[in-house]
C-alpha cells in the first residue's frame, strides 16, 4: 500500500513537472501558432541566473522572481529580434529559427555556466511528509510545486477566456490581418505572447531544478515528455496541458515503479499513439482539427 | 466623408490602381465594380491601411490618412470587412463581436444586444464556436462585428460572394437600414453588379485598375453598353 501511495504521490509530483512545461508550449501556440523549440535552453539560461544569485547569497525568493522577470524579458527579446522578421511567413520558418535557437542558448549555458553539475536548493522542505508514524513520498517543496502549476493553469485559462486582452492575443494568433482590422496591435501581442510563455517557461526550469542537480541540460528529459503532454491535452488548452502531464506522470510512474523504468519512453510514446489516433486533436481540442 | 485622389498602387512590378480618384459621400451606399482582376480588392486594402499607397492621397472626413496603419483605422470610424470575411472560427459568435467593439474600448452589453437585435440567427447561439455558422450567418456576423466599433464608414469587401440570392437581398436590405436610420456610409465592393446597383446609391466602374465610369446607380444600371462591356450583365 506503501508503495501504491509513493508511486501515485511521485506520478503527481512529475506530472506536474510535465504540465510546467507544457503550459508554457500551450501559451505560446495559443499566443502566436508556432511552437518554441529553444523553450528549454531558455528556462536553463533564466535558472542559472537565479542559480548564479542564490550561490552569491541572495535570497531564494528574489532569485526565482528576478528569473522569471529574466524570462520576460529574454522572451520578449527573442521576439522582436529573432521571431518578428519571419512573420507572416510559413509557420515552419519561425519553427526551424526556434530549433537554431535550441543550439545557441544550449551552447550559451555551456560557455557561461559551464557543463558541471551544480546543486540547486529546494524552494522549501525536501523531507518527506508524516503521516501517523509511515513517511510518504511527497514533500513541502513539491506542494509548492503543485500549487504553482495549477495557479500558473488557473491564471491561462482566466486569460484566454475572461479578458479582453486574452481575446485580442487569441485574435492575434488565428488571424493577423483581421485582428489588425479589428484594431489590435498585433505586433505588441505577439511580443507579449512571447514574453508570458518564458516566464511559465522559466517558472518550469526553476520547479524542475528545485532540489536537485543542474547542468546545462538538466531539463532535456523534460523536453520531450512536456510536449507529449501539451499534445496530449491538445495544444490549445491550459487545462488539458495539466491533465496531459498528470496522465503521463501517473504512467510513467507505475511503469518505472511496477514493470521497469527501461519502459517509460515506450510507454509514454504508447499513450501519445493512442490518444492522437483517437483523438487527432488531443484531449481538449476545440470543435474544428488543429493545423500543425 | 472618403475622398481618394489619384491613388497608385501595386505589388512589385504589377501596378494594380492607376490613378484612382473617387468619393464616397456621406450617408450613401457607394458601389466599386468591376470583373475580377480590376483592383476592388486592392482599393480597399489600401484605403484601409493593409496596403501601401505608391502615392495619391486618401482623406477620411477632411483627415488624411493615407499612412494610418490598418490597426489605428477602426478608432478613427472606418470598419473593413475583407475579402472572405474573416470570421476568427475559433472564438465563439459573442467573443468575435466583443473583439469588434475592443477597438473603442471596454466593450458595453447594450452594444452587444443593439447588434444581436439586428441579426437575430446570431442572438440565438452567442456562445457557439463561429467556425458552425453557414456563409450567411458569418456575412452578418463579420458585419455585426465591424459594426461593434461605431464606425461612420464601412468597407465591404464582396458581401455577397458565395451566398444564396435571398441572403444577398436580406443584407442588402439590412445596410440600406443601417444608412437610411443611422446615417453610415458604405462603400462596397462587389462582382455582381446588379444587386449592387440594386441597393446603391452611386457606382464606380473599375477597370484594370482605372475608373472607367462614375455616376449614379440609376445611371450605370441603365447604360447598356457599359453594363455589357465591363458588368456581365
Amino acid at each position: 500500500m506503501l508503495q501504491f501511495t509513493n508511486t501515485a504521490l511521485a506520478g503527481l509530483v512529475l506530472g506536474m513537472i510535465f504540465a510546467a512545461f507544457a503550459l508554457a508550449l500551450v501559451l505560446i501556440w495559443r499566443s502566436t501558432r508556432i511552437l518554441n523549440f529553444a523553450q528549454a535552453p531558455m528556462a536553463v539560461l533564466t535558472t542559472y541566473i537565479a542559480l548564479v544569485m542564490i550561490e552569491d547569497g541572495q535570497s531564494y525568493w528574489l532569485a526565482f522572481v528576478v528569473a522569471l522577470l529574466c524570462g520576460l524579458v529574454l522572451g520578449a527579446v527573442v521576439e522582436r529580434v529573432v521571431i518578428r522578421p519571419v512573420e507572416g511567413k510559413p509557420d515552419i520558418n519561425a519553427v526551424i529559427l526556434t530549433l537554431g535557437l535550441f543550439i545557441v542558448f544550449k551552447s550559451a549555458a555551456e560557455v557561461i555556466f559551464g557543463t558541471k553539475l551544480r546543486t540547486y536548493p529546494p524552494s522549501f522542505g525536501v523531507r518527506g511528509l508524516s503521516v501517523g508514524d509511515t513517511t510518504i513520498g511527497i514533500t513541502t517543496s513539491d506542494f509548492f510545486t503543485i500549487g504553482a502549476v495549477l495557479a500558473t493553469m488557473a491564471v491561462l485559462v482566466a486569460l484566454f477566456r475572461f479578458t479582453d486582452l486574452g481575446l485580442k492575443m487569441r485574435a492575434a494568433a488565428n488571424n493577423q490581418e483581421v485582428a489588425k482590422l479589428l484594431g489590435v496591435k498585433v505586433g505588441a501581442m505577439l511580443t507579449l505572447g512571447w514574453a508570458l510563455a518564458a516566464v511559465v517557461g522559466s517558472l518550469s526550469g526553476l520547479l524542475i531544478a528545485s532540489g536537485g542537480l543542474v547542468q546545462p541540460s538538466y531539463m532535456d528529459s523534460i523536453v520531450v515528455f512536456g510536449f507529449i503532454a501539451a499534445v496530449i491535452g491538445g495544444l490549445e488548452s491550459p487545462v488539458g496541458a495539466v491533465v496531459g502531464g498528470l496522465l503521463l506522470g501517473f504512467s510513467l510512474s507505475f511503469v518505472s515503479g511496477y514493470i521497469g523504468a527501461q519502459l517509460v519512453a515506450l510507454v509514454a510514446l504508447g499513450i501519445l499513439m493512442l490518444v492522437l489516433t483517437f483523438r487527432p486533436g488531443g484531449l481538449f481540442a476545440a470543435t474544428q482539427g488543429r493545423r500543425v | 466623408m472618403l475622398k481618394i485622389s489619384d491613388l497608385t498602387a501595386g505589388y512589385g512590378p504589377i501596378t494594380a490602381l492607376r490613378g484612382v480618384s473617387l468619393t464616397a459621400e456621406e450617408g450613401r451606399i457607394t458601389a466599386v465594380l468591376g470583373a475580377n482582376g480590376a483592383g476592388k480588392t486592392t482599393l480597399l486594402r489600401t484605403i484601409s491601411g493593409l496596403h501601401r499607397a505608391e502615392s495619391g492621397t486618401v482623406e477620411l472626413a477632411g483627415q488624411t490618412i493615407t499612412r494610418v496603419p490598418a490597426d489605428k483605422m477602426p478608432a478613427l470610424g472606418m470598419s473593413h470587412v475583407p475579402e472572405g470575411r474573416g470570421v476568427i472560427t475559433e472564438l465563439t459568435i459573442d467573443e468575435n463581436l466583443r473583439l469588434g467593439g475592443l477597438a473603442r474600448g471596454r466593450v458595453k452589453s447594450e452594444e452587444l444586444d443593439r447588434i444581436y437585435s439586428l441579426f437575430p440567427p446570431l442572438d440565438e447561439r452567442r456562445h457557439v464556436p463561429a467556425a458552425t455558422l453557414s456563409g450567411g450567418e458569418r456575412q452578418m456576423l463579420v458585419i455585426g462585428r465591424a459594426l461593434m466599433a461605431r464606425p461612420t464608414l464601412l468597407l465591404l469587401d464582396e458581401p455577397s460572394l458565395g451566398l444564396a440570392p435571398r441572403i444577398v437581398t436580406q443584407i442588402f436590405e439590412l445596410l440600406r437600414g443601417l444608412v437610411n436610420d443611422e446615417g453610415l456610409s458604405v462603400l462596397l465592393v462587389e462582382q455582381n453588379a446588379r444587386s449592387a446597383l440594386s441597393v446603391a446609391d452611386h457606382g464606380i466602374v473599375l477597370n484594370l485598375g482605372q475608373v472607367v465610369a462614375d455616376d449614379s446607380a440609376a445611371t450605370l444600371a441603365a447604360d447598356d453598353g457599359l453594363r455589357h462591356a465591363y458588368l456581365g450583365f
